[in-house]
């Protein structure tokens, strides 16, 4: 962010850059810096709170009357705890996976999870008028199948054409963490804090130990591109450093 | 929650180690009060049109975002999972604040808000989009930008 700023502002566009890592823009010096105490990902702080978003957007703009740089400003306002939960103890799924009937496989576990979440995910995608959902172009279900199959035969080759394997399992496996994401935080007493998300996934779902499969059988691939992404661009490292991986 | 002592340390670790290039100093451009400049959002969220392919690892491209562009056909396809996305997945301001632009402009606050904004994914180093932001440089002026919010993820 820092770098586009000085490529901008040298020829002749006035910039300022919002900061998330304060270190890198004490390091790059761009010309104008408001740095903010979010979460990363969350630059102009709260979903949902023009309020709060205006509030930080005017005190970066307001940089831009400054021509004494380089300026880093530091944004006073933290995030406001948001809800009930979010004082540290957690968030609970309240929907509560049937039972499997019998000896199951992992693909049918996976897709009678899914289904369970169905509801919550075309709630979140009613209420926001949108979805991110769909990065792949295939249904959910057709993902699934793909992970499933993966997790059991690192051969199983991604049904999308025109883009690398590599890129595929991209696409699908963040195609089943939205589903998941989305489902999750339409469900009532959800207090919006993302790591519970995580804790829930990759702790308790079985999207999150088929994609943990996936990620071993990776790394039996002769394609450094796949494994690249199932190392490094699959599990986030909050997921990795609690699971020891 | 940036703060890189509330990370993990590993991340934190990667964070602090991550190369910055050493840029100097640019000189601050000056502009028009406020209340007259045009702006234009820069993002590196790995943003752009859900008609478009994402971004994959490496790419130092960028990808052109109509002010006008409905909420649904915006996507986030940045590589790293690092990050919170359900911020997003609730709300696109809180990345890509062009509803708040739009407030401002009709507050008189900023002059007014640019027809087109931009995004580039920020996992690629910096410095190899280089080329591609100074091809940015023509757009923004045609557009008669004289204001970017560069915004992170």
């Amino acid at each position: 962010m820092s770098a586009i700023g000085h490529y901008l502002e040298a020829a002749g566009l006035p910039t300022v850059s919002i900061s998330l890592i304060r270190l890198h823009t004490e390091k790059m010096r761009p010309p104008r810096a408001l740095w903010v105490p979010y979460e990363l990902g969350r630059p102009l702080g709260v979903p949902n709170d023009p309020t709060f978003q205006v509030r930080v957007l005017k005190a970066a703009l307001a940089l831009l009357e400054h021509t004494d740089g380089p300026i880093l400003l530091d944004h006073a306002e933290d995030a406001p705890a948001r809800a009930a939960g979010d004082a540290g103890d957690g968030w609970v799924c309240p929907v509560s996976f049937p039972a499997p009937a019998g000896a199951e496989t992992p693909a049918a576990a996976l897709k009678r999870e899914i289904a369970s979440l169905k509801p919550w995910q075309a709630l979140a995608e009613e209420r926001r008028g949108r979805t991110t959902v769909g990065q792949s172009g295939l249904s959910i279900d057709a993902v699934a199948d793909y992970v499933a199959a993966f997790a059991a035969d690192e051969a199983t080759r991604p049904p999308l054409e025109g883009v690398t394997e590599a890129e595929a399992f991209k696409r699908l496996t963040d195609d089943l963490q939205a589903f998941y994401q989305e489902a999750a935080t339409a469900q009532p007493g959800h207090g919006g804090r993302h790591v519970d998300v995580l804790d829930w996934f990759w702790d308790q779902t079985q999207a999150g130990q088929l994609l943990l499969a996936c990620r071993e059988r990776a790394r039996d691939s002769g394609d450094t591109r796949l494994k690249f992404i199932a190392e490094r661009l699959l599990v986030p490292q909050l997921a990795r450093a609690r699971l020891d991986l | 929650m940036a703060r890189i002592e509330d990370l993990p340390p590993a991340f934190a670790e990667h964070l602090i180690n991550l190369p910055c290039a050493e840029m100097g100093e640019t000189p601050c451009v000056a502009g028009p009060p406020l209340a007259r400049r045009r702006v234009a959002i820069v993002s590196t969220a790995g943003l752009g049109r859900k008609s478009e392919g994402g971004f994959n690892p490496g790419d130092a491209d960028y990808r052109v975002i109509p002010a006008n562009l409905p909420a649904g056909d915006l996507t986030m396809s940045h590589i790293s999972v690092n990050y919170d996305r359900t911020g997003f997945q609730e709300d696109i301001n809180i990345a890509f604040p062009i509803d708040r632009l739009r407030e401002l402009a009709a507050a008189g606050e900023i002059g007014s808000v640019a027809d087109y904004h931009y995004s580039f994914m920020g996992a690629t180093d910096p410095t190899e989009m280089k080329a591609a932001v100074e091809s940015l440089i023509g757009p923004l002026k045609a557009d008669d930008v004289d204001a970017v919010v560069l915004i992170p993820v």
